[in-house]
């Protein structure tokens, strides 16, 4: 028999933590700060208002671009929270997740052979998304002496004639680094004398604890040349209803939505009334939320501090991103025993790609008891080295 | 009364029992400055006093809790004040409020059994000048009591590794 296995799929690295996975399910009391999501419930005036739809029968197929008063919505709440200007006619398409967003951004604008940079550490999915688009990734190192946002240095260096698009995400998964409106101004003047594209996905957006987010659109001239992704999941505790979305100017917009009308037709409807429900009325139930995460930041990161694992302070996101140079161990080595020994789940910075090494990500989205019972842990293992 | 006040008092509201220095890791304070505007947030009565939510059902004491309200006549200069600081100087009466609608005194009545909040309600609330009417309700079960739910919950499965 023929290996069907196509070369594309064959050469998607695996994904990095599969060896963690199936240690974790032989361990009983384990404390994951692996977790990519809230640890709260999704506030019930969501669920209800989902649950009630169901019972009206309204199950069906949405439009392609999603339902049209949950864009409107959208319109309205992007305006208002940052100032982002999208047409809700044609501006805005509703996907399943961020996940796919991002997935129907890149299919969209990637040519074989393209070069597209990604500023890492970054979220999992994007290098692979651009290879299986048949692009090229080219990271762009973000460093820790930097605060982990894109240096417009680094960035220039690393343009060809091939680049296409700049890929970002601030407020960042894995780092918590953001970026501010200089920041983002002085990557925007590479961005246009090169004639670039930008990806930028601010899905933790609402989850900044010192200044306000600045969406990347409404810096300098960047709108005409930006996609930006965002979504309902870590706002408002929604990871499984599935429901993000893509803005971009009407050109770009309509090229996403004939990949996202073949592969997806539409996001769930069940997940749309919620979305737009939480747009409605969880405003208080999404600042609460943001309250304790920062509270909890800020006892969890003193607490590293204290036991020996230097941290910056992450300014957005719900990751601490502490180094571990110096305890002689790679972060792949570190997560391993840290996972056997004290039954403490963290995930290895390197799996983030360049500048994660040395590093682990540890989601401090759990209760603030299991927080502290991973700092003993960890100082525990720490002066067992 | 500043952010880091407000950030005090949700915390405390939650859990009364954290240490000074817990506190202040989250709050970015030192130990000594929680103490000192905890100490001001008592001095100025807005913390009154630190409590324990507790399921009485579960605990079994017995104990019957019922909500009586009441039509009340107000007077002349002082409304309803008069007559709801009276009240609220009986032991059983364990919530007080002025509200709209149909009554104007909502009481939280708390006895031993029915027996004890009837004779209550009848001796002593009832026969009170300026009370026209009363209508009282008797407490089967407490699901949430300030915000806290009193019954178990399932806990949400998460994934031990996501991105």
């Amino acid at each position: 028999m023929r290996n069907f296995i196509s070369e594309r799929a064959q050469y998607i690295p695996p994904s990095g933590i599969r060896k963690f996975f199936d240690l974790v399910i032989t361990m009983e009391d384990v404390i994951s700060l692996g977790v990519g999501e809230p640890d709260f419930r999704t506030p019930w005036n969501i669920c209800e208002s989902s649950i009630y739809s169901i019972e009206q029968g309204v199950t069906s197929y949405t439009s392609n671009k999603g339902l049209q008063p949950l864009r409107e919505a959208l319109t309205r709440h992007l305006n208002q929270r940052y100032n982002l200007q999208y047409d809700s006619a044609d501006e805005i398409l509703i996907t399943t997740g961020v996940s796919e967003a991002l997935d129907i951004a890149i299919r969209a604008i990637v040519d074989p052979g393209d070069e597209i940079l990604i500023a890492q550490p970054s979220y999992v999915s994007y290098a692979p998304c651009v290879s299986l688009a048949g692009g090229i990734p080219v990271p762009v190192e973000c460093t820790e002496a930097d605060h982990f946002k894109l240096n417009p240095d680094a960035l220039q260096e690393k343009i060809t004639k091939k680049t296409k698009a700049l890929m970002i995400n601030f407020p960042n998964n894995p780092t918590g680094g953001v970026m501010t409106q200089g920041d983002l101004e002085a990557v925007a003047d590479i961005i246009i004398d090169n004639d670039l594209l930008l990806i930028s996905d601010e899905v933790y957006s609402e989850l900044t604890y010192e200044t306000n987010h600045v969406a990347a659109a409404t810096v300098s001239d960047l709108r005409e040349r930006t996609i930006t992704l965002n979504g309902f999941s870590k706002a408002y505790a929604m990871t499984g209803w599935r429901v993000g979305y893509l803005c971009a100017p009407k050109e770009l917009c309509d090229a996403a939505l004939k990949i996202h009308q073949y592969i997806m037709l539409c996001a769930p409807v069940m997940g749309q009334v919620g979305a737009l429900e939480a747009l409605r009325s969880a405003e208080e139930d999404k600042n609460s939320m943001v309250n304790e995460y920062r509270l909890r930041r800020n006892m969890f990161v003193a607490g590293l501090n204290r036991i020996g694992l230097s941290c910056h302070v992450p300014e957005g996101a719900f990751y601490a991103f502490p180094s571990i140079k110096g305890t002689g161990l790679t972060d792949v080595e570190f997560a391993e025993r840290l996972l056997k020994e004290q039954h403490v789940a963290v995930v290895p910075g390197s799996v983030f790609g360049a500048g994660g090494d040395y590093h682990l990500r540890c989601a401090y989205a759990v209760s603030r008891k299991d927080l502290t019972e991973a700092l003993t842990r960890m100082e525990m293992f720490l002066n067992g080295l | 009364m500043d952010e880091k006040d407000l950030d005090l008092l949700h915390i405390l509201e939650e859990n009364s029992r954290l240490s000074a220095q817990e506190i202040a890791t989250m709050t970015n304070l030192s130990s000594a400055e929680v103490e000192a505007r905890i100490r001001t947030l008592e001095k100025d009565g807005v913390i009154r006093k630190y409590t324990t939510v507790i399921n009485w059902e579960l605990a079994g004491n017995g104990e019957v809790s019922s909500i009586i309200e009441l039509k009340v006549s107000p007077e002349r200069d002082f409304g309803y004040d008069r007559i709801a600081e009276r009240l609220s100087r009986f032991r059983q009466v364990r919530t007080l409020r002025l509200i709209t609608g149909t009554y104007d005194l909502q009481l939280i009545v708390t006895g031993k059994n029915v027996q004890e909040v009837s004779r209550f309600v009848s001796e002593h609330v009832a026969p009170m000048d300026r009370i026209r009417e009363t209508a009282t309700h008797i407490i089967m079960k407490s699901y949430k009591e300030n915000g806290n739910t009193l019954f178990e919950q399932q806990e949400a499965e998460r994934l031990p590794y996501s991105f």
